[in-house]
């Protein structure tokens, strides 16, 4: 991986392990390896896809990136500097170009708080302007994701759940950040107006040139808007490629059983496709496997699987694979 | 993003609307969630009744000099006495000695210039009525006192347990637990007496040993609240923003968190006042003579055996704190109600 100026986002060995505490004494007993060791880049301007079943560290590679958590060991680097030597007061400083936008659109709004105190807190924290600048500016980011500026001073619980959303859109924007972790935006929103969001995610992204991560576990919605995408399972990554090249010609098995999963909208294909059923479930993270993750659902799992972890390497040009018996898959 | 006009394409999405509810403006000024409660209370018969028994006791307080004129001005807690035997005089009957001066309505009302013991006298002649009159203010003295030191000490314990969590968070629960070992009344009643020589007689013993030990539950309880508000994801979202650690606590988690604690307290006035009468009718806190309800039912205990001929002087002041503790309980279960979860859209 070059360090060229493209990058915005570099993510190298990155660990997040949760000590699990038990007793009278709160002996650490053990941890969950929720993120085990990932890297990733993600360029300026692009979407970079990350998906992988509930429980696989998706979402706490998302919050351990915006420093959310302190992870345990790795580094993050965001447009060059080290987010994790970052003291405290620097780091919040940083957060102006690193936002958040959240599952539940419930859970994401402080019920007490106004519309217009929701968007115009970030402004607020970081004293970006005065009261009435504030006011103009959160009339104009509502305008921005398509909300009736006159909402400004309702409530959250008195709007639906797409345009709940949208106030967090609008928060998450309010500080004109470059980068947006997007942490599965929409799959808390009915079907209907995931559209409307996805769409509005776009029109936002060439409109002020934003970087997204955006994880989900939707593989059609991540296709839809990744340029490239990163696989998860287990706390590690498997397979990073570019969109084209994952859905065309996934190269490990965790990837081909999950693309074999979505359905084709083409019933002589349907019935004809073959697919990959996994057996078994997802082990513990508190106890992963030794080696290879994915070992013990692998339907082509040999011997050196349970020895070795295997190398997250660039098989083919900018197409990354961790597993041992890749090449088989290549086309 | 200065410049920015709205993208180009549809608006579709401005048009379209969720029905939104037409909203009055003291919803709009409360808050939603401040308003529901509002409304929640003022709708059981009970709560009503609650707020009416409260808003009778605030009047009575608020009005003693002119329900009841005091006899010394400089000092109106002490209960006028008329005479100094022991055998309690009947309602109604006339003052003989050291009658304090007429309340303006007693005359146009009951068309005499006597002024006589409404509700008798206690043993040592005690007037009733005036210890009930003034023992109100004494009574809201106290229970405001002490649930308001106790409410803002478990506030800031538990906030402080909940906020850095891990081993402070252990050594705060366990005080609290070594706290909540000691039965509540005796401790009180024992560190009342201890302080009692050392500052002399007045609230404030009662009121150090009422504080000291009636901190507890609020600590715990608002310990919890955080803890469960804190992991919401609008708490996650204020870090992203970049809130300071201490704005996300008084901004987001303890107004989120605070109303159970709330409920505690309404509740724990009745709670305080009764035992505050309890240490005063086993002689504890103030002098004899203060008017304080603990302190006028102290006088009935020898009288015990013949209350069938006495009973004005156990009935009204025990009426009267049951009222008053009735009140507030019935307004915090009304508050209970209103702000259980599971009643949510109910009312």
């Amino acid at each position: 991986m070059s360090a060229d100026n493209d990058i915005l986002l570099r993510v190298e060995d990155l660990v997040m392990h949760f000590p699990i505490y038990r007793g009278v004494i709160q002996r650490q007993v053990g941890a969950v390896h929720a993120v085990d060791g990932i890297s990733f880049d993600v360029r300026r301007g692009e979407t970079l896809g990350l998906v992988g079943e509930s429980g696989c560290g998706k979402s706490t590679t998302g919050r351990t990136i915006l420093q959310l958590y302190k992870p345990t060991a790795g580094h993050v680097y965001f447009d060059g500097s080290d987010l994790i030597a970052l003291k405290r007061e620097e780091m919040r400083w940083m957060r102006r170009e690193m936002q958040m936008i959240f599952q539940d659109p419930y859970a994401s709004l402080n019920p007490r708080m106004t519309v217009e105190q929701i968007i115009g807190e970030p402004l607020m924290v970081h004293n970006v302007g005065t009261r009435n600048e504030i006011r103009e500016r959160v009339e104009h980011l509502l305008e921005l994701v398509k909300l009736n500026p006159s909402f400004a001073s309702r409530y959250p619980h008195e709007f639906s759940g797409g345009q709940r959303q949208r106030i967090g859109i609008a928060r998450a924007l309010a500080l004109q950040p470059s980068f947006i972790v997007c942490d599965e935006p929409i799959s808390a929103l009915d079907v209907s107006i995931q559209a409307q969001v996805i769409n509005l995610l776009q029109e936002l992204q060439q409109q002020f040139n934003l970087t997204y991560l955006f994880i989900a576990h939707d593989l059609s919605v991540v296709r839809h808007i990744s340029k490239r995408v990163a696989v998860m399972y287990l706390g590690v990554i498997v397979e990073l490629a570019e969109r084209k090249d994952l859905y065309s010609n996934p190269l490990h098995p965790y990837s081909q059983a999950l693309l074999s999963a979505v359905p084709v909208p083409d019933p002589v294909i349907e019935t004809q496709r073959k697919r990959v059923i996994l057996e078994g479930d997802v082990p513990s993270p508190v106890n992963p496997p030794s080696g290879c993750r994915f070992r013990t659902r692998c339907p082509i799992a040999e011997a050196i699987c349970a020895q070795e972890r295997p190398e997250f390497r660039e098989l083919k040009s900018g197409h990354f694979v961790a597993c041992h018996f890749a090449e088989r898959f290549v086309q | 993003m200065a410049d920015s006009a709205l993208p180009t394409g549809d608006n579709t999405l401005l048009r379209e609307t969720t029905p939104l509810r037409d909203i009055s403006g003291l919803e709009r000024f409360l808050g939603p969630e401040n308003y529901r409660i509002l409304r929640g209370l003022l709708k059981t018969p009970a709560s009503i009744l609650g707020f009416i028994l409260i808003a009778l006791f605030i009047f009575i307080a608020l009005a003693a000099p002119l329900i009841a004129p005091p006899l010394t001005p400089d000092d109106p807690y002490k209960i006028p006495r008329d005479g100094f035997t022991s055998e309690p005089r009947p309602m109604m009957s006339d003052w003989t000695r050291n009658a304090p001066p007429l309340p303006f309505w007693w005359k146009p009302i009951m068309k005499t210039d006597h002024w006589v013991h409404i509700l008798g006298t206690s043993q040592g002649q005690y007037d009733v009525f005036y210890g009930i009159v003034w023992g109100t203010r004494t009574a809201f003295r106290t229970g405001f006192i002490v649930v308001i030191a106790t409410f803002l000490i478990g506030i800031i314990v538990g906030s402080v347990s909940a906020y850095y969590g891990g081993a402070v968070d252990n050594i705060i629960m366990r005080v609290v637990d070594v706290f909540l070992t000691l039965p509540f009344i005796l401790a009180a009643l024992i560190l009342a007496a201890v302080l009692t020589p050392k500052i002399g007689r007045s609230l404030i013993p009662s009121i150090i040993a009422l504080i000291t030990f009636g901190w507890m539950g609020y600590a715990r309880v608002i310990r919890s609240d955080i803890l469960s508000v804190k992991e919401r994801d609008f708490i996650m979202a204020a870090r992203v923003i970049g809130v300071k650690d201490s704005q996300i606590l008084f901004r987001h988690i303890i107004p989120n968190a605070i109303f159970p604690t709330l409920v505690l307290a309404s509740l724990g006035i009745g709670d305080v006042v009764l035992t505050f009468a309890a240490l005063s009718f086993l002689g504890i806190g103030v002098n004899v003579g203060y008017a304080d309800w603990g302190q006028v039912l102290s006088f009935a205990r020898n009288w015990i055996t013949s209350l069938n001929m006495y009973w004005y002087i156990i009935v009204w002041p025990g009426l009267t704190l049951t009222l008053f503790v009735m009140g507030w309980n019935l307004v915090g279960d009304a508050l209970r109600d209103v702000l259980d979860p599971r009643m949510r859209g109910k009312t």
